[in-house]
């Protein structure tokens, strides 16, 4: 069984003011199949954990490990990561001009594949994968993110999710921006997803309603770089009635 | 239609300066249309690289095009003109000479005193055709050339001009686009290493015409091309482009001019450009002016430089004169920068390597350009021409 395991990691980041240290001793595991949800107030580094897994040069890592079945995260480059199976669904994905969508994915597929896909089986997951989504077909011939609704870059995100088929996927707010009728069916799109592939999910929002349609296992109370409390679903509910007051030292800016 | 003959748009410098202007003290020409045009060569001064003309130029490269008699005659073109379009070598008193414009600078001016014959290219057809123009067996013989295109009223063509070889040629492009005509003209540079080339498009388009031009510079020495386009018609319409990519050691320039003369003309200019290795450089000047007769003006320019290694320089000035306060809009852009590393992120986090994921985005960013010059068959030439440029650097 796969496991991500995050053990005491310290990041920070240079700012002009100086090091600023973000996440303080961040311990978390992740087997296979589970669904773990990350709550915490704005400014907390769950963002920052999220990008630190995925290898974002912007960070620094001062201690701590992330190990995926035993091997070191750390050691990997950005797409090593990719590749030996993790997955980050972005909070605000980026534009790429002149990059159609299309290309990028099997671009994207080759890559991690080590070669490139069938064009029409792979033509037809493409389309099937963007129809659960109530994707239009054009998207394929649009630039990645390029002019996107917020929304429509949340499912362009879930789209690659579930054609790249990673072991592990942290979804970064996947749920904000989204109608009622989207968060369902990018929900669903998650869903799907974890039942063929037996992916382990790292959520992180602000909001229960995304976790009434993809039911965690676990919930983690994110508080000023590290995990504040842990516990089941209930959690999140009483997260929602009672907000973060009772986490909140005065060492910490709300 | 009423094409502007030289006299027209002037011979003589304005009041306001001349070429003669700094001898005599007075205040260097300000509005761009005051520049002072001859086509003689000796009316122009000797260069000395500080002119504003010359000074992002390297002049020392480019001096027999400046000063030397330049050999005059027809060279080797490969074409196939189809129906609708003629293209012939005509004399220097044809009509359709000098209907265009006249040279601002001395390496121009040296071209049109020394051009014997100027390739004519003539558009009549009113069904969209395409004529391809190459020529690649220059060589190093200091050139004078002169081409003439003349999209008659309600034509409709692409005119494709490729260069490829050696060069040391300084040359004069007149475009008239006549009333109600449509125009497609690129002008590929992919000069061999050692190419030296200087050219000056004169550009008229005419009443409800629309023009499209651009200029794709890859390969050569020093390479520049500076398009005046003046929007004389009312309505006219047009798109400029420019696509470059500079290698250690190459000098691509373009000063591109946009004149919106007339009422309700529109203009676009997008130029983007690459620049790689050591000593790779660029230059871009963007004069847009607005003339007070141009009521209802609509106007964008910008210019995007990439630089993705060390050791490079881009020079990008836009400049924007208005002189009618009744227009629908008008502005600018310039930005060089280096790669958006939040781009390179998403690739390299979906399994792409540094590598390629630096390739798409460089590819993905030129590729607008591309896109715009609206034949298939160039456009996946040009393709391939910068997956080779990208060789050199990224692999
Ligand atoms: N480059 C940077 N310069 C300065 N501060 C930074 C930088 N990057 C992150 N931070 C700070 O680190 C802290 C954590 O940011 P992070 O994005 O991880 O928060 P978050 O928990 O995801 O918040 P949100 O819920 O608003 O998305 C914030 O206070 C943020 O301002
Ligand atoms: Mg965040």
């Amino acid at each position: 069984m796969s496991v991500l395991s995050v053990k005491d990691l310290h990041v920070s980041v240079e700012t002009e003011q100086g090091t600023k240290q973000i996440l303080k001793g961040v311990d978390l595991e992740i087997k296979q199949g589970e669904t773990h949800a990350i709550m915490g107030p704005n400014g907390s580094g769950k963002s920052t954990l999220a990008y630190t897994i995925a290898g974002h040069p912007k960070y620094h890592v001062e201690s701590g490990s992330i190990t995926l079945d035993g091997a070191e995260v750390l050691d990997m480059s950005i797409d090593e990561r990719a590749r030996a199976g993790l997955f980050l669904a972005m909070q605000y994905p980026v534009e790429i001009p002149g990059v159609k969508v299309a290309d990028f994915l099997r671009t994207a597929k080759t890559a991690l594949a080590g070669e490139a896909p069938a064009l029409r089986p792979w033509i037809k997951e493409v389309n099937g994968a963007m129809k659960a989504l109530r994707m239009d077909k054009t998207f394929s011939d649009r630039n990645v993110n390029e002019g996107f609704s917020g929304g429509e870059k949340k499912r362009n995100e879930i789209l690659q999710l579930e054609l790249l088929k990673p072991r592990f996927a942290i979804l970064d707010e996947t749920d904000s921006g989204l109608d009622v009728d989207a968060l369902k069916i990018v929900s669903e799109g998650v869903n799907r997803a974890q039942e063929s592939t037996g992916l382990g999910l790292l959520l992180i929002t602000h909001y229960t309603r995304i976790l009434r349609y993809i039911t965690p296992d676990f919930v983690h109370v994110f508080v000023d770089g590290r995990v504040a409390e842990e516990g089941g679903p209930e959690l999140a509910d009483r997260l929602e009635n009672e907000g973060y007051d009772r986490f909140l030292t005065d060492t910490s800016v709300a | 239609m009423t094409v502007v003959t030289p006299e027209q748009h002037g011979l003589k410098a304005h009041s306001d300066g001349g070429w003669d202007a700094s001898e005599k003290g007075f205040v260097p020409v300000q509005t761009r249309s005051a520049r002072p045009r001859s086509f003689e060569h000796t009316d122009f001064a000797p260069v000395n690289g500080l002119e504003a003309e010359w000074k992002l130029t390297p002049v020392k490269l480019i001096k027999p095009l400046l000063d030397d008699a330049l050999d005059g005659a027809p060279y080797a073109i490969d074409t196939d003109a189809p129906e609708g379009i003629s293209v012939e070598w005509v004399a220097r008193d044809d009509a359709r000479i000098a209907s265009a414009g006249a040279p601002e600078e001395r390496a121009s001016a040296n071209a049109w005193t020394n051009f014997e014959q100027a390739l004519a290219i003539t558009i009549t057809g009113e069904e969209h055709s395409t004529v391809r123009i190459s020529r690649s067996e220059l060589g190093n013989t200091a050139r004078a050339g002169h081409i003439v295109i003349t999209a008659r009223a309600h034509s409709n063509g692409t005119v494709l001009v490729e260069s490829s070889g050696s060069a040391l040629l300084s040359e004069n492009v007149e475009v008239v686009v006549e009333e109600g005509a449509t125009l497609n003209f690129v002008s590929v540079q992919d000069w061999a290493d050692d190419a030296i080339h200087l050219a000056s498009h004169f550009v008229q388009v005419g009443r409800s015409a629309t023009l499209k031009h651009t200029i794709v510079s890859l390969g050569g020495k020093v390479v520049r091309v500076n398009p005046s386009v003046h929007l004389s018609g009312e309505g006219a319409d047009g798109e400029l482009y420019g696509l470059y990519f500079a290698d250690a050691g190459q000098h691509l320039e373009q000063r591109v001019y946009l004149h919106h003369e007339a009422a309700q003309t529109r203009g676009r200019v997008n130029y983007k450009g690459a620049l790689q290795g050591a000593g790779a450089r660029t230059v871009w000047v963007g004069d847009v002016l607005i003339g007070p007769h141009a009521a209802g003006t609509d106007s964008y320019e910008q210019n995007r430089n990439l630089v993705l290694t060390e050791g490079t320089r881009a020079d990008s000035i836009p400049n924007l004169e208005i002189e009618t306060g009744d227009i629908q809009g008008a502005g600018h852009a310039s930005a060089t920068g280096r790669f958006d590393d939040e781009q390179l992120f998403y690739l390299q986090a979906r399994g792409i390597s540094e590598a390629e994921a630096r390739r798409l985005v460089v590819i993905g960013f030129l590729s607008e350009i591309v896109q715009k010059v609206g034949d298939e068959q160039l456009e996946a030439r040009l393709h391939t021409a910068i997956e080779a440029e990208l060789e050199g650097t990224i692999s």
